[in-house]
């Protein structure tokens, strides 16, 4: 038998007892389902992570603080040393965490540290306002991290960190309000911000908006080029230079080309000289964590449920070759070797899976999405660009092939009895 | 060659099951058939007809004796020999239809050429070829339950011909038709074998049919009691070569 005529006679075999290969199908496309929306979660929830972690920042970037001492609690305080000075807020650790300040010779000693390439102090500026065109002015802030990381765009260009002329990504709640038509016609504008120094003088600085970008879960505020922070720092010290100056957190690039371990390996280093640094991937690394946990159990659910449908693959298959004894025997006796009759039931349980499986998954598509975009207008949207069920391609066909095998397997035992059926004892069979 | 296509079984033996159950179903049965012939398997029910039938195809194998089919021992053929011996050079005609229900006609009549790998194009021209032949080609489309019983057998017969075999085995071809359709059913095979040379080897009951044909096999208990030669006057398939169908 050809293997065309083999695939073509399996299916229509499939089809002969309607009742039970719907029954079947249904319990396999259960599985299917839910695996199909499982993985989904799972897609999206780590594409949304992804996009927060470039967001906040590069993966050649550690975020390095000086080792807070204070956290051990029980040794009571820390004596004061003159040379560790000034604390300062930062934005690592749980919020009001304040850490020991960093000064330009800890800057110095993090540069100089084997695989770092280059360090740069992160400079908070507060601006009080942005106004476009002599409109309405609103709140606003920058990200302090902005200049490292890499924002979701919705239109224009990331910032250029090098450029002298001061840059601004503006979140897209912004757009709107400020008299833009759309995301596209705020990219090239120059806004105004608005920001007192430390003698209570108000400035203006102008920026060019360069991009819009979505807002982050994790990094709040616009974004804004070196050029810009300067300015604004500036204008904000009021013409006084501090004589100490320290910082709260500095940002490290290291060697893209290290590996895992090397990286490891180079944070102990830091450690050990007084310092925490973390990469904005340790930082989410919890999150992500517990998602994928939570995705993991869905998943052995599903796989729970497509045990039990090979169990009715398997009962159908064999029911099916018990009905068909006298087929068997009479394709047997027409000179059909066991091997092609072999491959006729196998072929029959894969069609089963593939049916159970393709539908499970389309069904599971088609209602995710809808479910996806009715979330996202309702309970989620205050996180913009979760995408809760991201169906990939690649993992709905896994999905389809994972259920095939499962269908296969089943098959073997049904199959291995038609196989060895005596031409003669099914034809004789009543 | 095809003068050499003969089927020689020496001493069949074979029992069914074991101990205190043991059944001796043939005990040492020897038989030749030569090509064009057509023979007919006589005995009463249980005398060992159809296991003598299903060993002379190969269907079965034998516990005792030897079986050689065009000159090579049955013992020494490959399984794939052996399906393939079946597939392409007999034709079947069991003791009930076995119609695949819910399958066309002419779907059932080119189940050989399915299994032997033919393609689609040339199994469809062939099994219409067939159904004409036997006056159901209005039928070919409709679902083999629809059918009536004589029809049944001439689907019946359409399968085990539409390979072109050299032989056909005919388990009670008749069994299960009135007398007007048997005798119907009787005048295709025996038609068959006239122009095409097929071999006839028919197992039957009925007296009637055993006459038509060229040599009778007596079984009774598993042995043959007598092997008659009828001479008849449409005695002429000796001269048109054997297993010539296209
Ligand atoms: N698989 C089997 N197990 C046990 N006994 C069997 C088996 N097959 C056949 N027999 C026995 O072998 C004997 C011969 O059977 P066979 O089918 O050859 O008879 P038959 O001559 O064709 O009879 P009928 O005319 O009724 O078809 C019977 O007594 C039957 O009971
Ligand atoms: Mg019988």
């Amino acid at each position: 038998m050809r293997t065309k005529d083999l695939v073509a006679t399996a299916i229509s075999n499939t089809f002969r007892s309607k009742l039970r290969t719907t029954l079947t199908v249904l319990a396999i496309f259960v599985g299917a389902f839910t695996l199909t929306l499982t993985n989904a979660v799972g897609a999206g929830v780590s594409q949304y992570v992804d996009a927060q972690v470039g967001a906040l920042g590069s993966p050649d970037v550690f975020i390095v603080t000086q080792a807070s001492d204070e956290t051990a609690a029980g040794d009571g305080p820390v004596k004061y040393d003159p040379n560790g000075s000034a604390s300062v807020s930062s934005q690592q650790g749980p919020p009001g965490t304040t850490t020991k300040a960093l000064t330009e010779a800890d800057l110095t000693t993090i540069g100089d540290t084997a695989g770092i390439v280059s360090v740069d102090p992160i400079r908070s500026v507060l601006p009080d306002y942005i106004e476009y065109d002599s409109g309405t002015a609103y709140e606003f802030s920058i990200n302090a991290t902005s200049a490292v990381t890499t924002a979701d765009l919705t239109a224009g260009a990331q910032l250029d960190g090098s450029a002298t002329q001061a840059q601004l990504v503006l979140p897209d709640t912004y757009v709107t309000p400020l008299g833009f038509s759309s995301a596209a016609d705020a990219v090239g504008a120059s806004v105004s911000i608005g920001i007192t120094d430390i003698l209570g003088a108000a400035h203006t600085v102008d920026a060019t908006v360069v991009g819009v970008s979505l807002e982050s879960l994790l990094a709040s505020g616009a974004g804004a080029n070196d050029a810009l922070i300067a300015e604004l720092a500036d204008a904000q010290s009021g013409g006084i230079t501090t004589a100490v100056t320290s910082y709260g957190v500095a940002v490290a690039h290291f060697d893209t080309a290290l590996s895992a371990d090397a990286i490891t390996a180079l944070k102990a280093d830091l450690a050990t000289q007084g310092y925490s640094a973390s990469t904005i991937e340790d930082q989410l690394g919890a999150v992500q964590t517990v998602i994928n946990g939570i995705v993991g159990v869905l998943n052995a659910f599903a796989v729970i449920a497509l045990i039990a449908a090979a169990f009715g693959i398997i009962n159908t298959l064999l029911m099916s070759v018990q009905e068909r004894t006298r087929e068997i025997g009479l394709m047997k006796a027409m000179g059909m070797s066991g091997g092609k009759v072999y491959t006729l039931f196998s072929l029959e349980a894969i069609v089963i899976g593939f049916l159970g499986s393709a539908i499970g998954a389309a069904v599971a598509i088609g209602l995710g999405s809808a479910l996806s975009a009715v979330l996202a207008q309702g309970l989620l949207s205050g996180l913009p660009g979760l995408n809760i069920l991201l169906f990939e391609p690649a993992s709905v066909a896994f999905v389809i092939g994972l259920v095939m095998l499962i269908a296969f397997l089943s098959g073997t035992l049904p199959a291995q009895r038609a196989a060895k059926q005596n031409p003669i004892e099914s034809l004789r069979y009543e | 060659m095809d003068s050499e296509w003969v089927i020689d079984a020496q001493g069949l033996e074979k029992s069914y099951g074991s101990g205190a159950s043991r059944f001796d179903a043939l005990k040492g049965v020897s038989v030749q058939i030569a090509p064009g012939e057509t023979v007919a398997i006589i005995g009463k029910s249980g005398s060992g007809k159809s296991t003598l039938m299903h060993l002379l195809a190969l269907l079965d194998e034998p516990d005792q004796g030897t079986l050689q089919v065009a000159g090579r021992d049955a013992k020494s053929l490959s399984k794939r020999a052996v399906n393939e011996l079946r597939n392409k050079e007999f034709g079947f005609v069991f003791q009930q239809f076995f119609l695949t229900p819910n399958v066309s006609v002419l779907d059932n009549v080119i189940l050989p050429l399915k299994i032997a790998g033919m393609g689609g194009k040339e199994r469809r021209r062939r099994g219409m070829e067939v159904l004409e032949q036997l006056e159901l080609a209005d039928k070919a489309g409709n679902k083999a339950t629809t059918l009536s019983g004589g029809q049944k057998q001439r689907v019946v017969i359409g399968r085990a011909l539409v390979n072109a075999p050299r032989v056909i085995f005919a388990d009670e071809p008749t069994g299960n038709l009135d007398t007007a359709t048997g005798t119907v059913v009787e005048d295709i095979l025996f038609e068959l074998n006239r122009s095409q040379g097929i071999t006839l080897v028919i197992v039957t009951h009925d007296e009637e049919l055993a006459a038509r044909c060229d040599r009778q096999i007596y079984i009774r208990d598993g042995l043959v009691v007598s092997n008659t030669t009828q001479t008849h006057a449409t005695g002429a398939h000796a001269l048109i070569p054997a297993g010539g169908a296209a």
